[in-house]
């Protein structure tokens, strides 16, 4: 195995985006994830690529959307406001079926709100952002290893599905540094006969639209899109399971609140709760059938969260609200501690007893 | 074993970079670590504070509320984490900017001068380094060779000069009774 470095989260990202054969980045300033544009500024110009700070988020989603057009892999990366000013251009991609990563490193909102981390983007990520109907594939890392994994299989998934991946971390997991190690397994990227390369004159134009003027047109492509958002759901849904398997109390969480809830899981096990975790890996698609597994077994769903609580909705519709589920939170920037998701657990173990 | 460590004090006092070196030296050793800056306007000028966990097992929340080892650079600093550390753990006080002592008994305290000793040697920014080389010292586990090793990781090439003298602070601390 390659030797393992310490890097921050967001460097971890810059460098496997780098691996994953992204030579086209876009950017523009804004804490807590500054670090990856500052990591591309240093490389991309030494191995023949791009790296072009925008005049503003606006601009930067554009040449996203521009260099995907042209087949190549290319990325943006923002925090909660600026992801905000890209949701246009997200809408745009996803109208245009176009391949994208976007990096979202959460800070408390909304507005201007704070620059330390949170998790209050959930619904804008899991449900679109922009207008229209539309999904991203989000993946929540919730370590340094997992965010250089998951921007690659980002990657992958956004040229497979023609669609915009959005790595939905938080300020904690992009500046914390880990050991992480760069041997991965990539496939080959795909051919792109639809990208607009110049046609040599041997074919037709390819076109890169989202206006369709016709409802008949515009209808049929959206109920395209969903067969294959469908398709996406049957697949790609990933989840951690950790203590699972007996669990009475068991926690949703992911990225940085899935770490603080694994400490509390294992205190509460010292104690003679069963307690476990689940941890959705891709947030959309949500990792449905993992949940549905606790219908009957568990007697209560924690869902522990970096916001007022967003992503209880898809575990109360994953468990057809057949399992209580209960709500522990910090904001703001807040972090719950794991003695406050423990005194969660022992309630709830409580409750369940009575 | 898991053992985790608070360094706090203003910015521009190295400790965000000490606390690397010490991730650095455990990752070297083979353990799982972390390491988690606070961020944003305190790292230009405020109180600043960085958390490490160096464990035998995979590490969890890299958030610290109750530090086994808190190294305390400023009063502020001291003052705010005091009495978070774990009873029985251990407190480091850089003694020539923090002139108080510590009020709490169930807990090693160690006072060093860092600052002043740093200055007798002409490297006024690394009271920090000092202040690791007494802690390694402290917990037996100063080892020339993974320190050596640590640094080199942590200082680039182009700055090798700056490796021994980051040495000699570190040894400077690790003699210091």
């Amino acid at each position: 195995m390659a030797e393992k470095v310490l890097m921050k989260g967001n460097e971890a990202i810059a460098e496997a985006a780098i691996i994953a054969g992204c030579r086209h980045y876009f950017g523009y300033p804004i804490t807590p994830q500054t670090e990856i544009a500052a990591y591309m500024a240093k490389r991309m110009p030494k191995i023949g690529g791009v790296f072009l700070q925008a005049e503003s988020e606006i601009a930067a989603i554009n040449m996203v959307y521009g260099t995907s057009s042209a087949g190549k892999r290319v990325m943006t990366s923002s925090s909660s406001p600026g992801i905000s000013l890209k949701s246009e251009g997200i809408s745009y991609l996803a109208g245009a079926d176009l391949p994208a990563l976007v990096v979202n490193c959460q800070r408390g909102g909304p507005g201007l709100g704070g620059i330390q981390p949170s998790q209050s983007d959930y619904f804008q990520a899991t449900r679109g952002g922009g207008h229209g109907d539309y999904h991203m594939i989000v993946l929540a890392p919730a370590s340094v290893q997992e965010m250089a994994q998951l921007t690659i299989r980002g990657f992958e998934l956004a040229d497979e599905y023609r669609m915009t991946a959005m790595i939905l971390a938080d300020g904690t997991i992009g500046q914390m540094m880990e050991p992480v190690s760069f041997d991965f397994d990539i496939l080959p990227q795909p051919e792109k006969p639809w990208a607009a390369t110049g046609t040599q004159m041997k074919r037709t134009h390819n076109i890169i639209n989202s206006l369709y003027l016709s409802p008949e047109v515009l209808e049929q492509k959206n109920i395209e899109r969903f067969e294959k958002y469908d398709a996406i759901c049957e697949k790609e849904a990933l989840a951690e399971e950790y203590l699972t398997d007996d669990a009475e109390i068991v926690i949703a969480a992911f990225g940085i609140a899935a770490r603080v809830a694994k400490n509390a899981v294992n205190a509460a096990r010292a104690e003679g709760i069963k307690a476990g975790l689940i941890r959705p890996i891709t947030l959309w698609p949500f990792p449905v059938k993992t949940f549905a597994k606790t219908i009957g077994k568990a007697k209560e769903i924690i869902s522990v969260e970096l916001s007022m609580g967003q992503m209880i909705e898809d575990v109360r519709l994953a468990t057809e609200c057949k399992v209580p589920v209960s709500l522990t939170k910090r904001v703001g920037g807040m972090i719950p501690s794991p003695e406050e998701v423990y005194a969660a657990i022992k309630a709830a173990a409580e409750r369940a007893g009575e | 074993m898991t053992r985790e460590y608070l360094f706090a004090g203003f910015g521009g006092q190295g400790l965000l970079f000490s606390g690397k070196v010490l991730a650095y030296k455990g990752l070297i050793e083979d353990k799982n670590v972390s390491w988690l800056p606070s961020y944003g306007p305190e790292m230009r000028g405020g109180t600043a504070n960085c958390s490490v966990i160096i464990s035998d097992e995979p590490v969890g929340a890299p958030i610290i509320s109750y530090p086994d080892v808190l190294v305390a650079m400023n009063l502020p600093s001291l003052d705010k984490f005091e009495d978070k550390v774990k009873a029985g753990g251990t407190i480091f006080v850089d003694s020539s900017l923090i002139e108080r002592k510590v009020t709490r008994d169930d807990v090693n305290v160690y006072y060093v001068p860092a600052t002043k000793m740093a200055g007798e040697i002409e490297a006024p920014t690394l009271a920090n380094m000092i202040l690791m080389g007494k802690l390694l010292q402290v917990f037996g586990e100063y080892s020339e060779e993974e320190v050596r090793k640590a640094l080199g990781k942590c200082v680039s090439a182009r700055h090798a000069d700056l490796l021994e003298l980051n040495l000699k602070a570190m040894e400077l601390g690790r003699d210091f009774q």
